[in-house]
């Protein structure tokens, strides 16, 4: 069965049909050839599709596009002030932070929203006061970044890199 | 030697080419080449390990909207060769493995092509299978000769008369479970055939444009100038993209019976667990005869390890214990169980990191046995000229390594005796092992360089960047060896209508190709002098290098690490690795630095985590995706320090250079379990390295 829906792609408004099987991320990328959101595994469990939707991460592969109509949605090609990188994506480029780059926008992407995260206070597993203001300090963005795999093991460059960008 | 006289590009810390593209996501993968409306294929994997295909039923598939084809072996038999059981799809009903292909279908978009894929209905005759090392029913037997062409024996002296006259003897067995490389792109393919004349253009994401071209070529019966390979950029590989696999030609047989249509193939993160290859499990033996002063009289590495009954492939498990330390008698063994289980391949660093584990090993209970410190047992058996061959070492600095690397970490503040420091609930050890890796170049590749208009110099090889830093350093080897500046090169590779280039593998990439790219770039001075003109071109293939007869040409590395196992859980953390490595020149030091410490971390996850673990009733992986099968995540790595000495080896290559890509596994989880019973006086023999061996 298909439907029609709309959804707002880095600032673009795109008209879409799908299947109503067809997740978000399969939408993105075999329906409006947005391939910034990778598929590693499409089942939730690496984090290559990570996209921003209102400034949450979000996995594109556990997403149905129909459930998201009028959405707005963020990918790592979209991140940034036209020809200017987005600060986290400026500091994976200073620090290397990736190798084979396929599990990078997902990383970036999650690196945002995390980011964010921690601004308005979420706790994580490894938050030693509950009750304090919460840091990004590299156990922080090292548990919070776990739900993204890179099987390139850029992890160390990929904390620094955070640590960098964090404001 | 180059680096000495050009633009000084070579050794210095250049950003990736490609690096603006692969942050934002829009550097393209072998699956994003867009095509209007293009088909998608869906394979259908044997359900059984061992038996034929009586029938298969596809009327249901097929009366579903938007299927464009299906393909079974009565539709395709005897359109490719099938002497290689792994390029034989679909040419008869024979299934060697579960997770084999035995039907596809093609339809308009992916969700209908999987979803007409399990209705697909396949009828099996059922042999008996065997799947598990030791083999309970099947002999094993010698290869004729391990992956590398190495001899699959060795004997030097009589090991056996020495082992029983030695005063301290190590006999220890050590297992290593399949690996799944795992790269975290899936393997991928984009097909269109043209019909009159016949021709293939494939996007694959692969590690050798040329090897797909030339293996495919084979296959199909088709002359190599009709097929086109496109692989500009890989999501990793780690050595299953090495060659190509069953899904290539899968998809070329969709795209031959649908002329004219893009056809996209993407495997599934768990039809890689059958159908790209792993590092097969092995059980190696190791006896160590030494005097108590250390010295290794005698040493005998014996290998068992699982191939596939459709194809055979034996890992070089036991070849470092030809050439790492002194033993004036030697036996290596390799012996292969034949098993109906999908084809074992290449996984970095094939050989050494199983085979470093249980060396490495062993060398740390020698060392105990002995009461000597780990260091200093190493360093008194350093041969001084490569014990398999006689040839003296191009340059072995593992001696350096291990020194530097002990002053790094702090190794002479550890407790002498294993169980002796805890901290809370942790028991905390270090751990140290050495890495070895030979310093390959492979022949046969050959690079382009032209003048254009601008003055800038186009550079064409067929090499790959699998993550590896290709781009970058291949510009900077270019630069030099011109004599410009890295942005007047404007560097091509990933397309078989370039200069053939070999694979991406073994570590052998910048020997390889840099050297012909060197190679070119001499060839243009001479035939160009100094100022050529717009459309000066040459080309020149990797040169012989007379001197790989005359010298044993290894890189070397030291490995160490802090564990903390937790008394109650018996949870292994690794709060810090170091490794020292000595590899000859580095071109590019922040992507080298990425190659090493990426490596390390793998050979973490290796040690922690790592385990295919078989359903022997069924044949199939229990945990084949990745939450099964778990790879280190970013909370499992803690600090990785990588070091290198500052060395050139002048006999390797006009560069002085060698590889970095696989040295980095080689040793770390030897290392980690070392770690681990410095920490709590536990021996694991068997990786991976889980919080049960610590418990009882
Ligand atoms: S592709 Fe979505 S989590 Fe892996
Ligand atoms: S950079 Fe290759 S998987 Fe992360």
């Amino acid at each position: 069965m298909d439907s029609t829906i709309t959804l707002t792609v880095d600032g673009e408004r795109r008209e879409l049909t799908v299947d109503t099987r067809t997740t978000l991320l399969d939408a993105l990328r075999d329906r409006l050839g947005v391939y910034a959101p990778k598929k590693g595994c499409d089942h939730g469990q690496c984090g290559s599709c990570t996209v921003l939707m209102e400034d949450r991460r979000v996995l594109a592969c556990l997403s149905l596009a129909v459930a998201h109509d009028g959405a707005r949605v963020t990918t790592a090609a979209g991140l940034g002030d036209g020809d200017e990188l987005h600060p986290v994506a400026g500091a994976f480029l200073d620090e290397d932070a990736f190798q084979c780059g396929y599990c990078t926008p997902g990383q970036i992407c999650s690196a945002v929203g995390m980011l964010s995260e921690v601004a308005s206070g979420w706790l994580s597993h490894v938050t030693e006061d509950p009750e304090g203001p919460v840091e990004a300090t590299d156990a922080e963005i090292r548990e919070r970044m776990s739900g993204n795999l890179c099987r390139c093991g850029a992890y160390p460059h990929i904390v620094a890199a955070i640590r960098r960008a964090a404001p | 030697m180059i680096g000495t006289e050009g633009s000084g590009a070579v050794g210095a810390p250049m950003e990736r080419i490609e690096g603006r593209a692969k942050v934002t996501g829009t550097a393209p993968y072998a699956y994003e080449h867009d095509f209007p409306d293009p088909l998608h294929v869906h394979p259908v994997l044997s359900t059984v390990p061992r038996g034929r295909v009586r029938s298969v039923d596809v009327s249901a598939a097929q009366g579903l909207t938007g299927v464009r084809a299906t393909l079974t072996a009565p539709d395709v038999a005897g359109t490719v060769g099938a002497e290689d059981r792994e390029f034989a799809v679909l040419q008869d009903g024979e299934v060697f493995f579960r997770g084999q292909i035995v039907a596809a279908v093609v339809a308009d978009t992916p969700e209908i092509a999987r979803q007409a894929a399990t209705l697909v209905r396949v009828d099996y005759e059922v042999d008996d299978h065997e799947v598990e090392l030791p083999p309970a029913r099947r002999e094993l037997y010698r290869p004729e000769e391990v992956n590398t062409g190495a001899e699959a024996d060795t004997a030097r002296g009589d090991a056996d008369a020495v082992l029983a006259d030695s005063t301290v003897r190590i006999d220890r067995t050590y297992r290593t479970p399949r690996e799944y490389n795992n790269p975290m792109e899936p393997h991928c393919s984009i097909a269109v055939w043209e019909t009159d004349p016949e021709r293939l253009v494939l996007y694959d994401s692969t590690q050798g444009v040329h090897v797909v071209r030339r293996t495919l070529a084979e296959v199909l019966g088709l002359d190599a100038e009709r097929i086109r390979v496109i692989s500009p950029h890989v999501g990793g590989g780690f050595g299953s993209k090495g060659s190509p696999h069953a899904h290539n030609v899968l998809v070329v047989l969709a795209a031959r019976a649908l002329p004219g249509r893009a056809v996209k193939l993407a495997l599934t993160r768990r039809q890689m667990f059958s159908l790209v290859g792993y590092r097969p499990n092995t059980i190696q033996r190791i006896r160590i005869g030494a005097e108590e002063d250390g010295r290794i009289g005698a040493l005998v590495h014996d290998v068992v390890e699982t191939s596939s009954l459709a194809k055979e492939y034996a890992e070089q498990s036991g070849v470092c214990s030809r050439m790492m330390y002194t033993a004036r008698a030697r036996r290596t063994t390799h012996r292969l169980a034949a098993l109906d289980v999908p084809i074992p391949f290449w996984m970095r660093a094939p050989g050494e990191a199983p085979g470093m584990f249980a060396l490495e090993t062993a060398m740390d209970e020698l060392a105990y046995a002995c009461g000597l410190d780990p260091i200093e047992l190493r360093l008194r058996n350093e041969p001084g000229r490569d014990p398999e061959s006689g040839l003296p070492w191009s340059g072995r600095h593992l001696a350096r390594c291990l020194r530097q690397g002990a002053e790094r970490f702090g190794w002479d503040t550890r407790p002498e005796l294993p169980r002796g420091h805890r901290d809370g609930d942790w028991w905390v050890g270090t751990g140290v092992a050495s890495a070895v890796y030979p310093r390959l170049t492979l022949p046969g590749s050959e690079a382009e360089i032209v003048l254009e208009r601008d003055g800038s110099h186009t550079v064409s090889i067929g090499a790959a960047d699998i993550g590896t830093g290709t781009w970058t350093a291949l510009t900077q080897i270019a630069a030099d060896a011109l004599g410009c500046g890295p942005d007047r090169v404007r560097l091509r590779i990933g397309d078989s209508r370039l200069p053939t280039a070999s694979v991406a593998g073994g570590s052998s990439g910048i020997s390889s190709w840099g050297s012909a790219v060197v190679a070119a770039a001499r060839a243009f001075r001479d035939a160009h002098g100094d100022r050529p003109a717009p459309g000066a071109r040459s080309r020149a293939e990797t040169p012989e290098n007379p001197e790989r007869e005359e010298y044993a040409m290894y890189s070397f590395g030291s490995q160490f690490a802090e564990v903390r196992v937790n008394a109650d859980t018996g949870e292994v953390r690794v709060p810090r690795i170091l490794g020292v490595f000595s590899a000859g020149r580095i071109i590019n030091p922040r992507t080298a630095r990425s190659q090493l410490t990426g490596g390390m971390v793998m050979g973490l996850s290796m040690a922690l985590h790592e385990e295919g673990v078989v359903d022997p009733r069924f044949g199939h992986v229990v945990n084949g995706d990745l939450a099964g099968y778990h790879v280190a995540a970013n909370a499992d790595v803690g600090r990785v320090e990588a070091e290198w000495l500052d060395e050139v080896d002048p006999h390797v290559n006009a560069l002085g250079a060698a590889g970095v890509g696989e040295i980095g596994i080689v040793g770390t989880a030897a290392a980690i379990a070392n770690a681990a019973f410095h920490a709590t006086g536990v021996r694991v023999r068997d990786l991976p390295l889980t919080p049960d061996r610590f418990l009882g």
